[in-house]
């Protein structure tokens, strides 16, 4: 093989690997019931510091991804505000995290519907991709251990809460 | 040859300094909603700011106007925006750090591209010119030839 051709056919392998690299670090993200939860340490949307979805370990979490320029995160925000009040306290808590948002808006909106859960910040968005999210609002049931329970893509009611989320806390009925 | 090439070369230099945008010269103390809305993404419609009139992006045009009232530069509303949504934000690569291969590469790339046509034009004239001929214009037909032009000249000839 001539010095020309091998540097030919380095130039296509380096091509090829470049967009190989590209296909693998733009893959599927997301995570499926049963499996871990992502634990990203994201900063708190009020107040100074950070948190992480690993420091509730030991406790069941409902994250609630939401934005102040959603509407139905705007319809699904008193019915969580009303379950956290119910059940906190008791091996349970809902963590919110404010995606791709104005902090500020974000701030305003906790203010609005008198949110009295932590709120973390995405602002990037890459809590939400680790997720596995395609919008906003989606909600994800983590248990005690870590791992995903159940996955709403959409606003959660009252009635959805009380029906598949209230059975599985501590206490509940079985 | 060789002082056809540097010529080349310094047109080439010289062309791509004068299309740089202007605006880099420019003082960056008075913006608008327009200068920026066309460097910066609206994160979650994966389009420029500018092309988008979704809600987050109404939000988004408001966050910007109102630093803009309160005085801030393009690179402030710019900093100010990624500390919002991060680095995705900005529809430009930075000028510095690994992102400045992506203004530089164009560059060298277009500036090789135009060393290799200088050099495969000169190789191409070279060959093209038979050995030991005169310059160009010297050359004529062969005697062979022009004797049988005049022929086919006389034959059409009314």
């Amino acid at each position: 093989m001539s010095a020309r051709a091998f540097a030919s056919f380095l130039a296509v392998l380096a091509v090829v690997g470049l967009l190989t690299y590209g296909l693998v670090s733009k893959g599927s993200s997301g995570v499926s019931l049963g499996e871990p939860a992502p634990t990203a340490v994201l900063p708190r949307l009020q107040g100074a510091g950070s948190s992480s979805l690993a420091a509730y370990r030991g406790s069941w979490i409902l994250v609630n991804f939401w934005a102040s320029w959603c509407g139905p995160c705007r319809q699904e925000a008193p019915a969580l505000e009303s379950f956290q009040r119910a059940h906190r306290g008791r091996g349970f808590t809902v963590v919110g995290i404010d995606t791709r948002d104005l902090s500020g808006d974000g701030r305003d909106f906790v203010r609005e519907f008198g949110l009295s859960y932590p709120q973390l910040r995405d602002g990037d968005g890459n809590a939400a991709h680790e997720f596995g999210t395609t919008g906003v609002p989606e909600n994800f049931l983590v248990d005690p251990g870590g791992k995903l329970r159940l996955l709403l893509h959409g606003p959660v009611t009252d009635d959805y809460l009380k029906q598949y989320v209230a059975p599985l806390l501590p206490g509940a009925r079985s | 040859m060789k002082a056809r090439v540097f010529a080349l070369l310094v047109t080439a230099v010289a062309v791509i300094a004068l299309s740089a945008p202007a605006s880099a010269a420019a003082a960056p103390h008075r913006t608008s909603l327009t200068a920026i809305e066309y460097e910066v993404m609206c994160p979650i419609c994966g389009t420029l700011l500018a092309l988008s009139d979704s809600p987050q992006a109404q939000r988004e045009k408001v966050f910007i106007a109102g630093l803009i009232a309160a005085g801030k530069t393009k690179a402030q509303v710019k900093d100010a925006l990624v500390s919002e949504y991060g680095d995705t934000v900005l529809a430009l690569p930075k000028g510095s750090g690994f992102d400045l291969s992506a203004y530089l590469v164009p560059v060298i790339g277009f500036v090789i591209a135009t060393i290799a046509l200088a050099v495969g034009v000169t190789r191409w004239k070279r060959a093209a010119r038979p050995p030991g001929s005169g310059p160009p214009g010297s050359s004529g037909p062969s005697p062979d030839d022009a004797e049988r032009l005049n022929a086919d000249l006389a034959r059409y000839d009314l």
